[in-house]
């Protein structure tokens, strides 16, 4: 009997961005960016603004379109199918099924204004993945516990505070059951003293072992939470490596530059 | 006594001319509320034709809105009313002014919508694609609801300047109020009273229909 054993998932990388270019009109924003990130791995992208990271992050769930580059999340060509020697677009139906098992947090938060906490978190598993409202339910009153919101299910998105806000989008992202996180300048938005309990949140989910990408300007969180840490400016990315590596012992002069800039704040 | 013996005749005529106004204003109401349909459903369309990633879908709307936004509505309505008449196909003169009145709110409506549907916040639509859903089930689930809102005042404007363009069917012989008021006129020259009343008829109308949009509105704010 010959028995082969499966690939271990930690063997490949769950995101894989192979010579990544983006454009917008003639401005180009991303001027190819290679990049693998293991299951498990928290990596966190800092840099000045402009510099490119949001659009990456955007890229990998192709909430932006690449204009070119191959970008494989969990194997699977993001938004594109081969077809002999073509490369197709996605039909928006397949592009929507790889996108919800992909969370995303935005700066902005972007709860649905007009559904409650409880609407907001179960209604990407109800709809999108059709399960079992019961079960959603359970689920999402667990998230929320998570996220300590435990009694604010009622409560519309404009009677909550930023960070609340917040951590409720993070209860939704989750809610869809996701392999990997995306979070995109997560607490940029948030009053100064609301920031900790965000990254509160991110943190406890990184110790469990969540796949995450962390676009932040919050240097002392990505240096204690990331496995790797990536510096781009300019649409490259100019470093990446160990949060030691990078936070105290870069060789590169861009990236000292720009921390010392940002320790001067 | 020239003076009051005509008054006393105005008020003599008054219960007629109430009868005949009121049926007027319920072909007014109708006439109203069935070209409001049209105008509604077919706006609805155009908006999202307007909206949409395919090229020809957007230039036809486009189209759509050039024409009927930049000629005015009595020459529509003449063209379907007499015009077809010359193509062989004669329309009721209501049902063509049904038909008038929605193709050209249509017009009006999908600005409206149109508009509306833009002043959702993009962020909501990119959330619902981070969560899965397609294009059709973001702007079903997320984006109208919240657009409708926003279009609400703007659709209880048109409504309101709908049912006094109504009056233009008039010159294309449907028997509503404004046509109903001219023909009483023909009949008794009591030019004053007739034309009071119609103004208090349209006038009370109008606010019935500015107090249903600020009701839905209101009800469309409380419950989020």
């Amino acid at each position: 009997m010959s028995y082969t054993p499966p690939a271990t998932p930690a063997e490949q990388p769950l995101v894989r961005i192979q010579a990544l270019h983006k454009s917008f009109g003639r401005i180009e924003v991303l001027k190819g960016i290679d990049l693998s990130v293991m299951p498990g791995q928290k990596v966190s992208l800092i840099g000045p603004s402009g510099s490119g990271k949001t659009t990456l992050l955007r890229c990998i769930n192709y909430l932006e379109e690449p204009t070119a580059g191959d970008i494989y999340v969990d194997n699977q060509l993001m938004g594109q199918r081969q077809v002999g020697a073509r490369r197709v677009p996605l039909r928006d139906a397949e592009l929507a099924r790889m996108r919800g098992s992909i969370g995303m947090v935005f700066q902005r938060f972007n709860l649905f204004a007009h559904l409650t906490v409880l609407q907001n978190i179960m209604l990407g598993p109800l709809k999108v993945q059709g399960r079992q409202a019961a079960e959603v339910a359970e689920q999402a009153r667990a998230l929320l516990a998570k996220v300590g919101l435990h009694g604010k299910e009622q409560a519309f998105p404009d009677q909550l505070s930023g960070g609340q806000q917040q951590r409720v989008a993070i209860a939704r992202a989750l809610a869809m059951k996701p392999k990997l996180m995306l979070f995109d300048e997560a607490t940029s938005a948030l009053d100064p003293e609301l920031v900790g309990e965000v990254l509160g949140v991110m943190h406890q989910l990184a110790e469990e072992g969540m796949t995450m990408i962390i676009v932040t300007h919050e240097m002392r969180f990505a240096e204690q939470v990331s496995d790797q840490v990536v510096f781009m400016a300019d649409g490259r990315i100019v470093e990446q490596g160990s949060p030691h590596q990078v936070f105290r012992d870069s060789q590169v002069e861009r990236t000292r530059a720009f921390l010392r800039a940002v320790q001067e704040r | 006594m020239v003076v009051i013996s005509e008054l006393e005749h105005a008020a003599q005529l008054f219960p007629y001319f109430l009868k005949v106004l009121g049926l007027g204003a319920l072909s007014t109401v109708g006439l109203t509320v069935a070209s409001f349909a049209v105008a509604l459903l077919l706006g609805f369309v155009l908006a999202l034709m307007r909206l949409s990633r395919r090229v020809w879908l957007r230039s036809l709307a486009s189209l759509y809105l050039e024409l009927f936004r930049n000629v005015p509505i009595l020459t529509q309505l003449f063209i379907l009313y007499f015009g077809l008449t010359h193509l062989g196909l004669t329309l009721p003169a209501t049902v063509a002014a049904i038909i008038g009145f929605g193709l050209n709110g249509a017009a009006i409506l999908c600005e409206v919508f149109r508009s509306a549907i833009n002043n959702v916040d993009r962020g909501q639509a990119e959330a619902a694609s981070a969560i899965g859903m397609t294009r059709r089930m973001a702007l079903r689930i997320i984006v109208l609801p919240q657009a409708i809102k926003v279009a609400l005042p703007g659709m209880a404007n048109f409504a309101i300047s709908l049912l006094k363009d109504t009056s233009l069917a008039s010159a294309a012989a449907v028997p509503e109020l404004a046509f109903k008021a001219r023909m009483l006129v023909s009949e008794t020259y009591q030019t004053n009273l007739i034309y009071l009343m119609v103004a208090v008829i349209y006038l009370i109308l109008s606010l019935v229909l500015a107090r249903m949009g600020h009701r839905a509105e209101s009800r469309l704010r409380g419950g989020h």
